[in-house]
């Protein structure tokens, strides 16, 4: 084994996710403490191409798997690939984004190698020699910090949470030695809102709750395309059919980190604030001054959202210019 | 049709969650238990197909101490047939030890599918499900929202990133629900009285011919504390909407910067 750290890339629609910039960034701290290197490892087909940019993000060496059988992500396809690459590559730690692609492999490669695997992990250290990671539980409630062993040991990184740090690395680009079998699983059909960003990606998310009132959401959505944000529901406004699940934010919903959070007619309970309270800046926008949620915005203004968010808008695209 | 489900019981999502004075879990005087909230969505699909093929059996696995056979009870009373509950004792299980001893349980059952929830929403690993396809050599699809069965496949519809997929793959196979599949049912009366009455296994490790050195935890907790505390920040003030609106950019803009 080596001291190396293996980051998992991951693309979609030919670019390479932002978390896998901060899975590198991450990477280059924990190499540096337990003396290796940084390398990454992109898989994919007709991703050659792509592959030498992660050298800015520190990558000493990047290996390539490039594979007609790899162009959708289908779990048992990939946990073949990133197995062959990680036997070739020996690493210490294997670092992915905590993305749905991310933590569904990082599971089936933990039970392939028998070894640890610590999911959407928000800080990282080696303490005596061994790899420590933090991670929320119970929906963010509690932070554990945990200790990993195994050769390599699996980290999954939270999206947001790590800042991006470019370095220049060698950037040697090699193919990898990853055989991928045969795999009767496959991905049949793919449908993507165009332009739609992913909650758990997005910088700056304006969210509706039951205080909507009903299904038209142009005044959230108008306020998030003036901020370039994404829109996030309340399990209430999921429930009564006016966003679909994927929009909800909460502890049976999507885990959010992003540097502004805009709460719209939504009360703040418990679940709800699971899933966002790491939000870096929280602004709640309700009629009742003893909502939940008051108690812990930074900026909250009490009044109806009918009437705030659209000043609020046109506000905000003054100072945008 | 013989469709397995694995089901974990955790604390209700409105608990307030403490750490205990040893620093390394959970207060739990006053935590009230309750079935994984993706589990129930497990359940029902589970049902759901038993009940359109008009036959089969649904049967539910569970790792976790004696306390957990009441959730494994709910799922029978929701109509599940039978439940096996897993008790690994003193043992200390992490997500891959748990996949371990489900495996270990499953690999002499006779199956098709597998039914599980995408996650936890105790220790939110998002592991056991995969892991446990894995060391049965099936495939698993996970973020399940919409489920096609034919004889020998399956073809799911995916959440992913800014979309859904779909994915297809042959039976036996697992897959991991995400809300959106389905609505879970109540328990009704008749049902509670019923699975009184439902067979409920127990099983250690040992009777899985499982050696407690093949389950030690490869992830540990150190400590466990609670995130800071957010305080309230300000509530803006202002005669106007247009006031307050101003003086909430001013302060997102200047002091903030996050805009
Ligand atoms: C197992 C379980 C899991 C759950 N998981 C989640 C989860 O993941 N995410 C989640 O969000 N919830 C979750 N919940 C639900 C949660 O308990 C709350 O019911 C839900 O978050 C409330 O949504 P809300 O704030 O939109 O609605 P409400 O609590 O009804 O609040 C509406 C708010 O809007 C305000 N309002 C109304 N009209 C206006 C107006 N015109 N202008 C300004 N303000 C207005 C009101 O003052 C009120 O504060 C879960 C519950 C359970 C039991
Ligand atoms: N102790 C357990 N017993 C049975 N099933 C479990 C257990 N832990 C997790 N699972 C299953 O795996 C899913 C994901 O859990 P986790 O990987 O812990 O987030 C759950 O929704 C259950 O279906």
């Amino acid at each position: 084994m080596t001291q190396n750290v293996l980051v998992i890339a991951e693309l979609a629609q030919g670019a390479f996710r932002k978390v896998t910039f901060e899975a590198l960034s991450a990477g280059q701290k924990l190499a540096a403490a337990l003396g290796g290197d940084v390398w990454a490892a992109v898989l994919g087909s007709g991703v050659e191409g792509a592959a030498a940019q992660l050298a800015q993000y520190g990558a000493a060496k990047i290996l390539v798997a490039d594979d007609a059988a790899l162009t959708d992500f289908v779990t048992e396809a990939y946990t073949n690939a990133v197995a062959g690459i990680i036997d070739q590559a020996k690493p210490a730690v294997v670092l992915l984004g905590a993305t749905t692609q991310g933590k569904d492999l990082a599971a089936r490669l933990s039970a392939r190698l028998n070894t640890a695997l610590a999911t959407d992990c928000v800080a990282l250290k080696v303490e005596g020699g061994q790899v420590t990671a933090t991670r929320p539980m119970y929906g963010g409630k509690i932070l554990a910090d945990v200790t990993l062993t195994g050769a390599p040991v699996i980290v999954s990184i939270r999206p947001n949470t790590q800042p991006v740090t470019p370095a220049a690395g060698a950037g040697t680009v090699e193919k990898a030695a990853a055989a991928i079998g045969q795999v009767a699983t496959k991905v049949v059909a793919k449908n993507f809102e165009s332009g739609k960003k992913d909650l758990t990606e997005a910088d700056i998310i304006v969210t509706g709750g039951r205080g909507m009132g009903g299904a038209d959401f142009c005044t959230v959505e108008n306020l998030a395309q003036t901020l370039g944000g994404a829109v996030g529901a309340s399990r209430s406004a999921v429930d009564e059919g006016w966003r679909p699940a994927s929009d909800q934010v909460g502890q049976t919903g999507k885990t959010v980190s992003p540097n502004l959070y805009i709460a719209c007619g939504v009360s703040g309970a418990i679940q709800h604030l699971a899933g966002m309270s790491s939000s870096k800046v929280i602004v709640a926008i309700n009629k009742d001054p003893e909502a939940p949620i008051m108690t812990k915005a930074d900026y909250a203004i009490v009044g109806d959202l009918f009437e705030v968010l659209p000043v609020l808008n046109e506000e905000i695209k003054k100072i945008k210019g | 049709m013989e469709i397995l489900v694995l089901l974990k019981q955790v604390p209700a999502t409105e608990s307030m969650i403490a750490v205990a004075g040893d620093g390394l879990s959970i207060k739990t005087d006053g935590i009230k238990w309750v079935m994984n909230p993706y589990d129930e969505l497990a359940v029902e699909e589970a049902l759901r197909i038993r009940e359109a093929k008009g036959s089969g059996t649904v049967t539910i696995l569970s790792v976790g101490p004696a306390k957990a056979a009441e959730a494994v009870r709910t799922g029978l009373a929701m109509g599940a047939d039978k439940g096996i509950l897993i008790d690994p004792g003193t043992l200390q299980v992490d997500g891959l030890a748990t996949a371990k001893l489900l495996a270990a349980a499953i690999k002499p059952m006779k199956y098709d599918l597998i039914v599980a929830g995408h996650r936890a929403v105790d220790d939110d690993n998002f592991q056991v499900p995969a892991a446990v396809a894995e060391l049965l050599g099936i495939a698993n699809i996970s973020m399940v929202i919409k489920k096609e069965l034919s004889d020998a496949k399956i073809r799911c519809t995916c959440t992913v990133e800014g979309g859904t997929k779909e994915v297809e793959a042959p039976l036996p196979a697992l897959i991991a629900a995400q809300r959106g599949l389905n609505d879970p049912r109540y328990a009704s009366l008749p049902g509670i009285m019923k699975a009184k009455k439902k067979p409920l296994d127990t099983k250690t490790p040992a009777d899985l011919g499982l050696n407690p050195a093949d389950l030690q935890p490869k992830v540990k907790v150190k400590a466990l504390r609670t995130p800071p505390e957010r305080k309230g920040g300000r509530v803006i003030q202002g005669d106007t909407v247009q006031a307050k609106v101003a003086a909430l950019v001013k302060a997102l803009h200047e002091e903030a910067k996050v805009i």
